[in-house]
């Protein structure tokens, strides 16, 4: 499973669900994979997805948010687990796409591939926590989680290189993307 | 000395909803006044940018938020600050504790204590200073310019305003 194949299986997924997608190739290809105004997308601002998300979803309480983010976003921010935690938001998904590398500046290694972010947000009293390898299982999990109250972690492991292609930029200006993403709650 | 008691009901009539935040001494009162509140939620921040990055969030969601830290904080929120609430207009109250004011503190304090002001002047941040006589109408005044233009602003709180 590549991060295109894993952001298409979790899109095919959505409803009306707020998602909060993570600055760079992220937010990139979930706007060319199916642009929505429930997407917010960032573009600078790294590692704050997570906080976004939670701030979202402690202000929408009857809404589904999902934080999409990578490896190197989490990493960047990692204090927002236990203060996700410490809230327990039941409708909070936090989803992280994890390659082990910062895939938007050309693949330079994180450090994922010895450090288990799992169970950090197992010890972060993260509610229900899953960790997948393969698509089927990330569908499943992803229906699972979206049916399902309480605060929930799925790490997705990205194994499999993206084939080289253009991908383009998130074309909305950034009031547009936050204006659009208000006008959904 | 303004009780930190008033200063909360101060925000909360003003309109202002949802707090977050990392403590400095001199709002501690403050901080924990708004945590015994019933009526209202403050969420711990773990850092400052996360308290803005929340408070972001929050502002989408169709709250008005208030961050409330010390100014060493500004250094950690700088890249939120300049890359998601000026380019998006998002919003927030930011409540800045003056550490260093005229060199009077701790070594830690003195470089953002004499530069703070001026950071906020280079990335466009529109910033006062309460004083023992302006609280009421400055937090007024802010959640107007926070809600009809959509930036985030501060309010410099130095020791000695409120207890």
């Amino acid at each position: 499973m590549n991060y295109r194949e894993a952001i298409t299986t979790i899109t095919e997924l959505l409803d009306d669900q707020l998602v909060v997608c993570a600055n760079g190739l992220i937010s990139r290809e979930a706007y060319t994979i199916r642009d929505r105004p429930e997407n917010f997308y960032m573009i600078g601002s790294m590692g704050m997805a997570s906080s976004i998300g939670l701030g979202v979803a402690l202000g929408k309480p009857a809404r589904k948010v999902i934080i999409l983010e990578g490896d190197g976003n989490l990493l960047m921010n990692l204090g927002s687990l236990p203060m996700a935690g410490s809230l327990q938001p039941g409708n909070l998904l936090h989803i992280v796409l994890d390659n082990e590398v910062y895939a938007s500046t050309g693949n330079q290694p994180t450090i994922s591939n010895v450090i288990e972010l799992e169970e950090i947000a197992k010890s972060s009293r993260y509610a229900y926590v899953r960790k997948v390898t393969t698509n089927d299982d990330l569908k499943r999990e992803v229906v699972y989680t979206l049916g399902n109250d309480g605060l929930s972690f799925l790490l997705v492991k990205i194994a499999d290189q993206e084939e080289e292609r253009e991908i383009g930029r998130v074309t909305h200006d950034p009031e547009q993307i936050k204006e659009r993403f208000m006008s959904t709650m | 000395m303004h009780k930190s008691e008033d200063f909360a009901q101060e925000l909360i009539d003003s309109g202002y909803d949802f707090f977050t935040g990392v403590p400095c001494s001199i709002i501690g009162n403050l901080i924990t006044t708004l945590t015994d509140r019933p009526d209202i939620t403050y969420i711990p921040a773990v850092r400052e940018d996360a308290a803005v990055g929340v408070a972001s969030g929050a502002y989408m969601a169709g709250k008005i938020p208030v961050v409330l830290m010390q100014n060493s904080g500004l250094g950690q929120c700088l890249n939120t600050l300049t890359s998601l609430n000026l380019i998006y207009k998002l919003p927030c109250l930011l409540i800045v504790t003056w550490r260093g004011f005229e060199g009077k503190d701790a070594p830690e304090h003195l470089v953002m204590g004499r530069t703070c002001n001026k950071l906020l002047d280079t990335i466009g941040i529109p910033h006062h200073d309460f004083n023992h006589d302006n609280i009421k109408s400055l937090v007024n005044m802010s959640y107007k310019l926070v809600t009809e233009n959509r930036e985030p602003m501060v309010l410099f709180l130095k020791k000695g305003i409120i207890e």
